[in-house]
């Protein structure tokens, strides 16, 4: 049996494996990832942190459901400074960082963004895409093309890191999205952030468990969702495409990137599978491809579009 | 499993301190000792506790009336409905029979107790700032009891008295939990000593179940890989005894003083 790659270049980054650690897993400090990385994945994302820091909603933030986790954490963070103070000497976590910046407005993406210029940060991503906190993402309007290319364009202004916009799997015109952010000058695309929200309400206390009443949906049930968003833009967009939603198996990650993602990230799976179900799914995507005749992950981008 | 809560009616409040109050409810879900679980109030918040009694179908939750949620917990009359989740994280490892030893700070105490009763015999030590805040008296009868202002017991921190008590006898596991600073030197004794030691950590608590990664010290999840953490694992994490993570996940210095 001839070498199994999973090895990628994502915008120039080389990532050992595509299996990426998703925004708001586990990232608030270096500590966990780097644990993470030591855990197989290929890179990692931060927590997405705004210009102030942030409270974020009252527990419950996050619960699960039979077929998935809704969440509404209301992007708690320590705001850029703490952050900058926080995630130094990058290079110890052993594989690429992302950071991950989220804003109320342009300015505000553009000022973290600025502060992140001197890191050691591999990419940034922008997610505009969060269903469930008031000021950012869909509930500020910050999904629609014309805000996704403003924002995008801003932020391009000042960043020469590859730049990774998130988009949300609700809006029907994604595709319409996507391609407004990468005419702003996006290097990858992310889809998808979680879908919703949702409610689940306890019938015994009347009442809807999270505190903030809705959340974002993840796991399984967002699983075809994301698969369709990315087959859609694999056929709009000529910059690569981050897949994520749902992703807990290495069968999964094969689909997804059938799908067109060219990297994909995990999320919810940490729950289903404990934090080395990044070493689980690169071996099981390893036992795949080994057993179907796949010597090369990047042999295997699209094989669902043709 | 299932991460949501289970409303559950409160059967029995018992008075520990002026302070303190411990609820009770039926909770048919076994339960190890030094595990938690997430206790929510609709339309207010939800926060870990420690499971202080676990008897057959039967929990207690001892509640340190602290600040907003804990006040209304301790308003809360028989009758009344909680929510809970859980339990989570690992709980102590309870060997017997070896001569081991308990040390309870404050509300620590609380993780403890539970320990205490599958341990006959075990050396119980109980530390407070002064005498009123002493819990569980009647629950167990021979505990060694210190203050700091000397009120009752031995005049001084937990650490001290442990520190006497090793002139009398060795122990060979020593179960703690108290103000992470106080854990810290104990932990330097037992080092010191060749002492096996567990200790449980508290960390802010957000999912509870090891996937927002808010409870972190030094790459270890409270929550999940925690609360409870043995000598060996203490020692490879460098935030113990000196950082812990605010609810926005600022990080910020323990406060070094003792109580
Ligand atoms: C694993 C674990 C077990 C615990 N067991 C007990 C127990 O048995 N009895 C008891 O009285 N207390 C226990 N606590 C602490 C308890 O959860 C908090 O003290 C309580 O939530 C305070 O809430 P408050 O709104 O009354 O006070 P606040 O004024 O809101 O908080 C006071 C302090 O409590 C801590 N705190 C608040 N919310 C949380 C949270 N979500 N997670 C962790 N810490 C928090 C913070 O340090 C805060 O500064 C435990 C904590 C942990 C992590
Ligand atoms: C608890 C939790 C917190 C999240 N926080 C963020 C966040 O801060 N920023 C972000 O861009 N996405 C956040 N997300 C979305 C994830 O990054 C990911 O897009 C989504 O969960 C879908 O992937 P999954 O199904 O593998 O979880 C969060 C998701 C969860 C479950
Ligand atoms: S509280 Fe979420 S990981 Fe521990």
């Amino acid at each position: 049996m001839s070498k199994i790659t999973l090895a990628i270049n994502l915008c120039n980054i080389q990532l050992g494996n595509p299996v990426i650690l998703a925004s708001g897993i586990l990232g608030v400090t270096k500590a966990l990832l780097k644990r993470v990385s030591e855990n197989g994945a290929g890179a990692v994302t931060i927590k997405s942190i705004s210009k102030e820091p942030r409270e974020g909603h009252k527990n419950p933030t996050v619960i699960t459901f039979e077929a998935g986790m809704l969440n509404a954490v209301g992007y708690s963070n320590s705001g850029v400074e703490k952050a900058l103070e926080e995630f130094t000497n990058l290079q110890d976590v052993g594989v690429p960082v992302i950071a991950s910046v989220i804003g109320t407005q342009k300015e505000d993406f553009v000022y973290v963004v600025e502060r992140l210029s001197h890191t050691k940060f591999s990419a940034i991503e922008i997610p505009l895409s969060c269903p469930h906190t008031p000021g950012f993402g869909l509930l500020a309007g910050q999904g629609t093309p014309q805000a996704t290319f403003g924002i995008t364009s801003e932020v391009r202004k000042v960043t020469k890191l590859p730049l990774f916009i998130k988009l949300s799997p609700n809006i029907p015109e994604i595709c319409t999205v996507a391609k407004a952010a990468e005419d702003a000058g996006a290097d990858a695309i992310t889809a998808v952030n979680s879908m919703g929200p949702g409610m689940i309400i306890n019938i015994e206390a009347r009442r809807p468990v999270l505190d903030f009443k809705v959340g974002g949906v993840t796991g399984d049930a967002l699983r075809p969702i994301a698969i369709r968003c990315v087959y859609d833009l694999y056929k709009t967009v000529k910059i690569p495409i981050i897949g994520v939603g749902g992703i807990s198996t290495g069968r999964h990650a094969i689909e997804m990137m059938m799908a067109g993602a060219s990297a994909i990230g995990i999320g919810t799976g940490v729950y289903y599978r404990g934090i080395d179900i990044f070493k689980k799914i690169r071996e099981e995507m390893v036992s795949w491809m080994q057993e179907n005749g796949f010597d090369d992950i990047n042999k295997i981008i699209g094989a669902a579009n043709d | 499993m299932i991460e949501q809560p289970i409303m559950t009616r409160i059967i029995d409040i018992q008075e520990e301190s002026p302070k303190v109050k411990t609820l009770f409810f039926e909770y048919k879900i076994h339960c190890k000792p030094g595990q938690f679980i997430m206790v929510w109030l609709p339309l207010l918040d939800e926060k870990p506790f420690t499971l202080a009694y676990i008897q057959k179908n039967l929990l207690g939750i001892s509640v340190l009336k602290k600040g907003t949620f804990t006040n209304a917990l301790h308003n809360l009359k028989t009758g009344d409905m909680i929510g809970i989740r859980g339990p989570y994280g690992n709980g102590f490892h309870v060997q017997h029979p070896i001569n081991s030893c308990v040390i309870g700070g404050g509300i620590g105490m609380a993780s403890l107790a539970t320990v205490a009763e599958r341990l006959p015999g075990v050396t119980i030590i109980q530390g407070t700032r002064t005498a009123t805040e002493i819990i569980y008296q009647k629950r167990f009868h021979k505990m060694k009891l210190c203050t700091e202002d000397g009120t009752l017991g031995f005049k001084g921190t937990t650490v001290d008295l442990l520190k006497e008590e090793l002139k009398k006898q060795h122990f060979q596991k020593i179960y703690t939990c108290g103000p992470e600073i106080m854990l810290y030197k104990i932990v330097k004794v037992c080092e010191m000593h060749g002492i096996e030691c567990e200790v449980s950590l508290e960390r802010y608590i957000k999912c509870g179940f090891g996937i927002c990664g808010q409870c972190d010290c030094s790459g270890q999840r409270i929550c999940i890989d925690g609360p409870v953490f043995c000598i060996k694992k203490l020692q490879t994490m460098e935030d113990f005894g000196k950082t812990t993570l605010l609810k926005t996940g600022e990080r910020v210095a323990i406060n070094n003083k003792i109580h």
